[in-house]
């Protein structure tokens, strides 16, 4: 048996649910490719958690469709999904030996002990954990432990993997150990495989596309690095660090607010907010191409890999600015500050964005 | 740590000593600090069938066995429901449950026992089994309340998830999770079993003889020989209990039975 099914197609509509008067999860509509990586990025309390029990069958939508391959999910109980789910614990039965961990759910489905013995052997090897397979449960490390919750779930051949924040409990190196071995595994079996995670750098580094989730909405998929040059909402480019945020108009097509002024945009008339990543500020004595505006230099930090540089408008706006090591700027002088037009992104003013 | 333990150990066992002399002696006169003669007397009622020693040994472990048994399977959803979730009246129902206990047993069973007769159970073992879930029955739900506010349920969750129904998660994962505290609460319910007399005495009707009460029959026929013999077989078979669930309770898995929480 190679264990190489498929991934499936995963099509979530209008998918809501409410826990009390709380909304956890608001008109949730998502569709992932057969075989696609996706992190699913959210703060803490977002409704990702709950969105991975809805496709595991653990809870029930008040509203919408969860279809796999075309064909609903939401007739069928947790226990008869084709999907896998890997919890933060890694909840391994203490009872059971590794090996029997690993082959619960083969001998939950009937198969004989000898081929279960023998594809879980083959799954822990995978999972490089071969030679622990008679260790109790209570022996293994954090990272093990995990280890086995992933070999157990993977080894029913799931059409969906989902993963609620794995590995948050363990330390970051081997976070990223972890993560590498997902990515391997999910490669290898095409597994439709599904990351939550409340960290942006862990989502772009185990996943091709993200899943924005704010306040039990989707705020975005995509593909990650589209996160970061074009934001689709304000509460988007906030989730991913931009801090540059220059309130105008938009008239027939072209933005201009506090000192910036003819920035194309397809937004339509009205109030509209400007975003720009620090990283993409030019500062310099004489401004570059592209709009730009004047301010002076607050504050002057090295960081490393780059100097932090916080600017004060003479309007009192303030910007930051990312900028190269050895660039000459110093505290109090006055600057040039221009971006290019790539790296502007005009939002409407997002009138349901909580600040 | 050991020598305290086996401290307690002989203290907790030599009122016994005692017992077994008288057992084995006729007469125990004032200043004699042994029993001047032996007599196998006493042992040998035991086993003889005129006394039915042996009938009311093995009544009382079948009744003790059938208690335990009904009172974890009554005591399991009962426990489930107040020690996993959280609802209103929570504190109400834990009440209600423990009231048998509160409430001493010598009322409780006078105002069943109308009901024993009406059923025609009055002096049935079934009778006296449905009786000693009484006492029982808030001690299992207790335990096992607390059992299951130890267990960390998502293991129930992921056993769904790998395929397993309601009724296999049950058997396959709840239950070997709650092992310790089943075992805990079935030990305590044959413990109150056992050494139950008032409730047997009224519901059985005289007609249910088990241990207890031949014990008893033997003080008030001032047989010492024979009541010391029978105290003994009162007193072995719950030693005998503990000692093999010990294994189970001790260690790691003793945390499990969340006793701490009681």
């Amino acid at each position: 048996m190679s264990a190489t099914a498929a991934g499936g197609l995963l099509e979530l509509s209008g998918v809501s649910k409410r826990f009390g008067s709380t909304t956890a999860v608001d008109d949730v509509s998502l569709t992932l490719r057969p075989g696609s990586f996706t992190a699913l990025l959210g703060p803490s309390g977002c409704g990702k958690s709950t969105l991975l029990s809805l496709v595991a069958g653990l809870v029930h939508p008040d509203a919408g469709r969860i279809n796999l391959d075309g064909g609903s999910l939401l007739g069928a109980p947790a226990e008869r999904r084709p999907v896998g789910l890997v919890f933060q614990k890694p909840l391994l039965f203490p009872h059971l030996s590794v090996l029997a961990n690993v082959g619960f759910g083969l001998r939950v489905r009937g198969s004989s002990r000898r081929e279960t013995r023998r594809a879980a052997l083959e799954m822990l090897e995978r999972v490089q954990l071969a030679g622990l397979e008679q260790r109790r449960v209570g022996e293994l490390s954090g990272g093990q432990e995990q280890r086995v919750a992933l070999a157990r779930a993977l080894v029913l051949s799931p059409r969906v993997l989902l993963l609620d924040e794995p590995f948050s409990a363990l330390d970051s190196e081997l976070r990223a150990t972890m993560r590498r071995l997902v990515r391997t595994l999910a490669d290898e079996t095409g597994v439709t495989t599904v990351f939550v995670t409340h960290d942006q750098a862990e989502a772009v580094d185990v996943a091709d596309d993200v899943a924005l989730v704010l306040d039990g909405r989707l705020a975005g998929h995509g593909a990650a690095s589209g996160f970061w040059s074009a934001p689709s909402s304000l509460a988007a480019a906030r989730f991913f660090g931009v801090v540059n945020e220059i309130a105008g108009q938009v008239h027939g097509g072209v933005f201009s607010g506090q000192g910036w002024g003819a920035v194309p945009c397809d937004v339509e008339d009205g109030p509209a907010v400007l975003v720009v990543r620090p990283e993409r500020l030019v500062v310099d004595a004489v401004p570059g191409p592209g709009p730009a505006v004047t301010a002076t230099v607050h504050e002057v930090r090295f960081a490393g890999t780059h100097l932090v540089v916080r600017l004060a408008r003479p309007d009192g706006g303030a910007l930051v600015a990312h900028v190269p090591v050895g660039t000459d700027v110093t505290a109090g002088s006055t600057v040039g500050v221009s971006a290019p037009t790539d790296a502007c992104t005009v939002l409407l003013k997002d009138v349901t964005a909580r600040d | 740590m050991r020598l305290l333990a086996a401290v307690a150990v002989v203290a907790a066992l030599l009122p016994l000593v005692p017992l077994a002399i008288w057992s084995v002696s006729d007469a125990w006169p004032y200043p004699s600090l042994l029993p001047p003669s032996t007599t196998t007397r006493g042992l040998s009622l035991l086993v003889a069938p005129r006394t039915g020693a042996v009938h009311a040994l093995a009544l009382s472990l079948g009744i003790g066995a059938a208690v335990s048994v009904l009172a974890v399977l009554i005591g399991l959803p009962a426990g489930r429901a107040v020690g996993l979730y959280r609802f209103r009246g929570r504190r109400l129902v834990q009440l209600a449950l423990l009231a048998p206990v509160i409430v001493p047993g010598l009322a409780v069973v006078l105002g069943l026992q109308v009901f024993f007769v009406r059923y025609g159970l009055s002096g049935t073992v079934p009778g006296v089994v449905l009786v000693q879930l009484v006492p029982t029955v808030p001690y299992a739900a207790t335990v096992l309340g607390a059992g299951f506010a130890n267990l960390d349920v998502d293991h129930e969750r992921v056993a769904r998830t790998l395929g397993a129904g309601p009724v296999r998660t049950t058997w396959s994962v709840t239950l070997p999770l709650l092992r310790p505290t089943i075992v805990a609460a079935a030990l305590f319910c044959f413990l109150i079993s056992w050494s139950e007399y008032v409730l047997t005495l009224l519901v059985g009707a005289g007609r249910v003889q088990t241990l207890p009460l031949q014990l008893f029959a033997a003080i008030g026929a001032t047989d010492t020989t024979l009541a010391a013999a029978l105290a003994l077989l009162v007193v072995v078979p719950p030693l005998l209990a503990v000692l093999a669930c010990s294994r189970v309770l001790s260690g790691r898995s003793a945390a499990g039975i969340g006793l701490g929480r009681l």
